[in-house]
């Protein structure tokens, strides 16, 4: 199938789509097209083909996956339990821009089918017992607020009472401005949060993934005793745009990506996702295996 | 003085009182010298009452200007006016030096201290060689540096937080602006000593919290912190920067609102009509304020005090911790 020209294909299915969408979506409960672009080289992709490659395009495109498929990607057997995250105060701002922050809220909770951007979930990698946290790109963004750092603080108390690793898979456009302050403060909550794993000589990994930027890099992000990163991810503090209109001059490309992250001595390895349980559990099970945590 | 100050556009009935003040006082504009002494003394309580008026109410927009006054005392008049011997220590020991962020011993009223803080500048030269007070990854690990410092001899932490935000240009990202940022953070939050910062102008987000994730937080009056700036806020939530007003309203990013927040601990009054219409007793009430939090602080050990700040943090924002 990723043999034939996926245009002509895509244009066989535009003839009929409006019929088989419908079908398609009332059988497998899927809303959208079956077809999916390639979001680096435009191709069209076909979903199913795409979620047995981990939602990893032929031409390598790591596209943004949720928390269900992390968990069942990076668990052995997939095997795993959620924990819950802590209740936090909805809108403490009152904030409204366009819209009311908390019709936002709502509308991304019946979207994601989540509370907020984090997802905490337990079990084994290679063997070792962890703990997971997972930012969802698709909740606002990903974005870091009192939800969200309260998650990662319950996810680092989590490890610490399992005397287990945390591994945090990354993905935000930043803190939540509809949060103000309040949001900038998870900056520091969370990095409290890393020194009782620290303390308690528990690794804490951090699995950068496409886009990390903002207050999120620039806080827990970068506080890993191993940082790790799909390839291509987008990971910077600043903006693209922000950048550019500051210095006048246009950014080079692969700027601000894994690779060129790599090069400047930011992060230890890049990891197709295939391949990240493997490294996960060498690093794991080697790190646990040392006289401060073993004991 | 008069002649040589900004005005901001709410200060407009203020300037042009004080626009006609500035010509009774020219003798050869009148021959009457009488007249004028006894209407410049009304006038000058005029334009007095109306400052005063003005100030009491400002909106967070208007504080932002403010907050951004380029009169407003900075960094280096807080040194001048509060640390005696200071020596300043330069570089990260990694690559360069950062003039945006500043640090340095000394002594305050008594105490031997270390302290650090953003420099804007004041002029186009110290502007530009402060780089309007954007820090770039050497001014963090300055900071980390510094706080390393007093850690080793037990000396208590002042900071003073001025700044648009962390310098977003190219090269501070290829040096790991991030991993500054988040580092020079987490070294405030592990620090063993007393650590007080103080924001004396615009809180900018990560570049802000990198110098103030203190013991207490101090904010002058009309000082504003905020995770984003107003008119960032507005371009990205609006489409729209002119909108900065809203987003500066909607932030909650007044010293009013972040203390109903817990985000800081203590407000220092200004003099009426701003920091910026008398930098010296501004300078001298935030020493006050910082020498009465020091001597509390002195009073609890290394432990207590990581406890105390780590409680502080985890406090802001928790159900039941005094949202507005």
């Amino acid at each position: 199938m990723a043999e034939q020209d996926p245009k002509r294909k895509l244009s066989w299915l535009a003839k009929i789509a409006p019929g088989v969408r419908k079908m398609v979506s009332r059988h497998t409960g899927f809303a959208g097209n079956l077809w999916l672009k390639d979001p680096n080289t435009g191709e069209m992709v076909y979903q199913p083909d795409l979620e047995q490659a981990l939602w990893v395009t032929p031409s390598g495109s790591h596209m943004r996956i949720g928390p269900a498929q992390r968990f069942a990607y990076t668990f052995d057997e997939g095997l795993h339990e959620r924990l819950p995250a802590p209740e936090s105060p909805d809108d403490p701002l009152k904030f409204t821009d366009d819209k009311p922050y908390r019709e936002r809220l709502t509308a991304a909770r019946k979207a994601t089918g989540a509370n907020d951007a984090v997802a905490i979930a337990t079990g084994r990698i290679g063997g070792t017992q962890t703990v997971v946290l997972v930012q969802n790109f698709a909740f606002m963004g990903g974005s870091l607020g009192t939800a969200a750092g309260e998650g990662f603080i319950a996810a680092a108390e989590a490890a610490v009472a399992r005397r287990a690793p945390l591994v945090v898979f990354t993905a935000a456009g930043g803190a939540r401005m509809q949060e103000g302050a309040l949001s900038l403060m998870q900056m520091a909550r969370t990095t409290l949060a890393i020194q009782t794993l620290k303390k308690a000589h528990l690794p804490y990994i951090v699995v950068l993934t496409d886009p990390t930027t903002g207050g999120v890099t620039a806080s827990y992000a970068m506080l890993g005793d191993i940082h790790l990163a799909e390839p291509g991810a987008l990971i910077g503090f600043a903006g693209r745009r922000v950048i550019e209109q500051t210095i006048r001059q246009t950014l080079p490309p692969g700027f601000q990506r894994s690779e060129f992250l790599l090069e400047k001595g930011m992060i230890d390895k890049v990891v197709h996702r295939k391949d990240l349980p493997a490294v996960l559990a060498s690093i794991l099970g080697v790190l646990t295996a040392g006289r401060a945590t073993a004991a | 003085m008069i002649d040589q100050r900004h005005y901001l556009d709410f200060e407009r009935p203020v300037a042009d009182l004080e626009a006609r003040i500035e010509e009774l006082s020219d003798p050869l504009a009148t021959d009457d010298l009488e007249a004028p002494a006894v209407e410049m003394k009304a006038l000058r309580q005029a334009a007095q009452e109306i400052r005063a008026r003005i100030y009491r109410r400002l909106d967070p927009w208007q504080k932002t200007q403010v907050a951004r006054h380029p009169d407003r005392p900075h960094f280096s008049q807080y040194v001048a006016g509060l640390i005696e011997d200071f020596v300043e220590l330069r570089g990260d020991r990694k690559f360069a030096d950062d003039q945006a962020i500043i640090g340095g011993l000394g002594r305050f009223r008594g105490q031997g201290v270390v302290v650090m803080g953003h420099e804007k500048g004041d002029d186009t030269a110290s502007r530009v060689e402060h780089n309007f007070g954007m820090a770039r990854p050497e001014g963090y690990r300055k900071s980390v540096r510094l706080m390393d410092l007093a850690e080793q001899f037990g000396l208590p932490v002042l900071s003073f937080v001025d700044t648009a935000g962390a310098y977003p240009g190219l090269d501070a990202e290829e040096r790991g602006q991030s991993e500054a940022i988040a580092r020079s953070t987490e070294r405030g939050l592990t620090l063993r000593t007393p650590f007080i910062a103080t924001i004396t102008g615009e809180g900018g987000s990560g570049g802000a919290i990198a110098l103030a994730a203190a013991n207490k937080v101090l904010i002058l009056e009309h000082s504003i912190y905020s995770v984003i700036s107003p008119e960032g806020c507005a371009s990205i939530l609006w489409r729209d920067s002119a909108r900065a007003k809203d987003a500066a309203e909607a932030m909650k990013i007044t010293a009013q609102d972040l203390l109903k927040l817990k985000v800081v601990d203590r407000i220092v009054p200004e003099p009426v009509g701003g920091a910026h219409s008398d930098p010296a007793a501004t300078v001298k009430a935030v020493g006050d304020a910082i020498e009465e939090e020091l001597k509390a602080l002195t009073l609890l050990s290394s432990d207590q005090l990581v406890e105390q700040r780590a409680a502080r943090f985890y406090a802001i924002g928790r159900a039941g911790s005094g949202a507005i």
